[in-house]
């Protein structure tokens, strides 16, 4: 994984609650083999109109929205499947960071373990985020801080582990298998067998 | 004075959290399928990692099958070319990783979360995980089982374990019995809509009451399966008489004397009376009648009979815009084009016995397509030898051979643009049944009665 320090980027703004990962990416396109090239699909029913044509409407179509990294989302982020195929897409799109006052458990894991930060702020700054598409913010992961146009800074939660990994660009598997003879002896000695 | 959680959990600790890192949590169950575990394959091969517990890994596939039979490969152009690729490089992947793959023709092919509880391999206290989030499912034996993703299908297939941090847990206390007529996927849909589609974020939820020890293990299933649509990570169910006696003399059940030390060892695992949880909720079960869903998430439910609520904010007013629902009527005003019984959360033998007694001497409306899909193929084989698909089939609806099918669309069973589905499945999401299908989520009991009425229907009126 690639690692992430800092990011300095405008704002895209997706004001519904609950986007779940069919709308991040419909399962149709699940059924590829790989992690690559997902970015085409991402928000794709909300993207294109059902004849195929682009869907003005939709935030991340507008102009201002080109260029941007962060995406600033209504209520309960990624909620729905457990696909990792939801982060891939995001990722593949040029999202590198999602805020928002709440993100699903399996999609928030699923974030960390490929270098898109999930950031959950409270309800006033939300507020403040939605009402100003296209704002300068700056995410300092090792400081878990926000800093918004004015200076004024935000900080977020993030998991210790987490946190190391992204910042260290740190493979999560590496660490797991670290821990192999701590694994044998367990399963050598538990009192029961699966 | 621990919870069932927390007694599961502290027994497959190979290593303990800690503020900087978080624990190494044994897994006892892997199950595996054709969508969530190519990139998985592809990172063991680039390492050189094997498979490191081949017997405690369960390998199927479900999601992008056909449920039109299969005989050869080439049947599988029906789904497609990227479907049949994902198709065949999961036998390939078992194959090479030396992995039992219940493939097509296998007669213990299903959906991961029907088979796993069928052929005991789903067990009181074992933890159990999926890279598909219904994993939740399992739960209902008293197993701590969540879904995953795939770089944790890759973690899982080389170390058996997971880095997890311990999350909380929230008690749902289901008081009384539930009324004739309503059954546990009804009850389910009252717990989401109560708690909110976010309302179980980081927790783990325990179904409790009298409400919960009173049904059989299909509708435990049918409630846990749902934990996931109320945000939690996973649902819990402690075993009882009623589990023990499921998971007898199943094949992957222990048998034996140490069925005799498994047993000892599941009676302990309940809550203790002064265990506290983190957060809890109570719902009256008796007071419930069948439930439906009127928007684009599960927690947009509503009962049968009542009107569908108004809402101001744009994304509730965008949900009733999609599925063309008008506020203060009832969802039983709308007209149905499709039904379909089936899925992880209905797709059981008592699932296809209750459409199937509904559907008994009554036909499907005209102009509706009523799909049936076992969840397994030992489903459809059990539902064969009771005649259950001759009811199905003389009452002019479809019956398939096992798969995900109409719940996720992934193989070809989709919803038209713009048609109105009732459907057992767990999610109403925009497009989850096809582009522009709209979803309303019902018992299996209120699909079928919709499909003979041609319209949404309470199943208790049918004449």
């Amino acid at each position: 994984m690639k690692a992430v320090k800092r990011i300095v980027s405008r704002t895209a703004v997706l004001p519904t609650r609950d986007i779940d990962t069919d709308q991040i990416i419909p399962a149709r396109f699940l059924t590829t083999t790989t992690r690559q090239g997902l970015g085409k699909h991402a928000f794709h029913d909300l993207r294109y109109r059902g004849d195929g044509s682009l869907n003005q409407d939709f935030p991340l179509n507008r102009a201002d929205a080109e260029g941007c990294h962060i995406l600033v989302a209504g209520n309960n982020f990624g909620c729905g499947s457990s696909r990792e195929h939801a982060p891939w897409a995001l990722l593949d799109y040029g999202l590198v960071a999602v805020i928002s006052t709440e993100i699903a458990d399996i999609f928030r894991n699923n974030s960390l373990k490929n270098g898109l930060v999930p950031v959950v702020v409270d309800t006033g700054t939300h507020d403040w985020l939605l009402e100003n598409p296209g704002i300068e913010l700056t995410i300092d992961i090792n400081d878990a801080t926000l800093t918004l146009p004015d200076d004024s800074v935000v900080r977020f939660h993030i998991d210790a582990f987490a946190k190391h990994c992204l910042v260290e660009g740190i493979d999560q598997l590496g660490f797991l298998q670290q821990q192999q003879q701590k694994i044998d002896t367990f399963e050598e000695t538990r009192n029961w067998k699966p | 004075m621990s919870t069932l959680f927390e007694k599961v959990w502290s027994d497959h600790l190979v290593v303990d959290e800690t503020p900087d890192t978080p624990a190494v949590l044994y897994i006892d169950l892997h199950i595996i399928h054709e969508v969530t575990t190519p990139q998985a394959f592809t990172v063991l091969r680039e390492k050189g990692l094997a498979v490191r517990r081949p017997d405690l890994t369960l390998a199927t596939m479900d999601h992008s099958t056909p449920t039109t039979p299969v005989s050869s490969f080439k049947d599988l152009a029906v789904v497609g070319d990227s479907a049949a690729r994902q198709i065949q490089q999961m036998e390939q992947n078992c194959s090479d990783f030396g992995l039992d793959l219940i493939g097509f023709g296998h007669a213990n092919r299903g959906i991961v979360h029907v088979i796993g509880p069928e052929l005991g391999a789903t067990q009181p206290g074992k933890t159990i995980v999926c890279g598909d989030s219904h994993s939740s499912t399992h739960g209902a034996f008293g197993a701590l089982a969540f879904g995953i993703g795939t770089t944790e299908v890759g973690h899982v297939l080389a170390t058996q374990c997971l880095l997890q941090r311990k999350p909380k847990t929230l008690a749902v206390n289901l008081d009384g019995r539930l009324p004739d007529g309503v059954s546990a996927k009804d009850l389910i849909l009252a717990v989401i809509g109560e708690i909110g589609v976010d309302g179980g974020t980081g927790h783990v939820i325990e179904y409790r009451g009298d409400a919960i020890t009173a049904l059989d293990m299909e509708s435990r299933m049918t409630v846990c399966n749902m934990s996931i649509e109320g945000g939690a990570r996973a649902g819990m169910i402690a075993p009882d008489d009623t589990t023990f006696e499921y998971l007898h003399g199943r094949s992957r059940a222990p048998q034996g004397s140490e069925w005799d030390a498994a047993l000892a060892r599941w009676r302990k695992l309940h809550s203790d009376a002064d265990a506290g949880f983190d957060a809890s909720v109570t719902l009256d079960a008796s007071a419930l009648q069948p439930m439906v869903t009127f928007g684009t998430n599960p927690g947009m439910v509503v009962g049968i009979n009542d009107p569908v609520p108004s809402g101001n904010d744009a994304s509730f007013r965008k949900a009733l815009d999609y599925m063309r629902v008008e506020p203060g009527k009832p969802m039983t005003e709308n007209s149905v084009d499709v039904v379909f019984v089936g899925s992880c959360t209905n797709g059981r033998l008592s699932d296809i016995e209750e459409a199937a007694r509904i559907l008994e001497g009554r036909k499907v409306a005209d102009g509706v397509r009523m799909l049936v899909v076992p969840g397994s193929q030992q489903v459809k084989q059990e539902a064969e030898a009771r005649g259950l698909d001759r009811i199905i089939k003389s009452a002019g609806a479809e019956w398939r051979e096992a798969g995900c099918s109409m719940c996720i669309g992934m193989n070809g069973d989709t919803v038209p643009a713009g048609k109105l589905s009732v459907s057992t499945s767990n999610r109403n999401f925009e497009g989850r049944q096809g582009i522009g299908a709209r979803t309303v989520l019902a018992s299996p009991a209120t699909a079928a009665a919709s499909a003979v009425r041609g319209r949404v229907a309470d199943p208790r009126t049918l004449p």
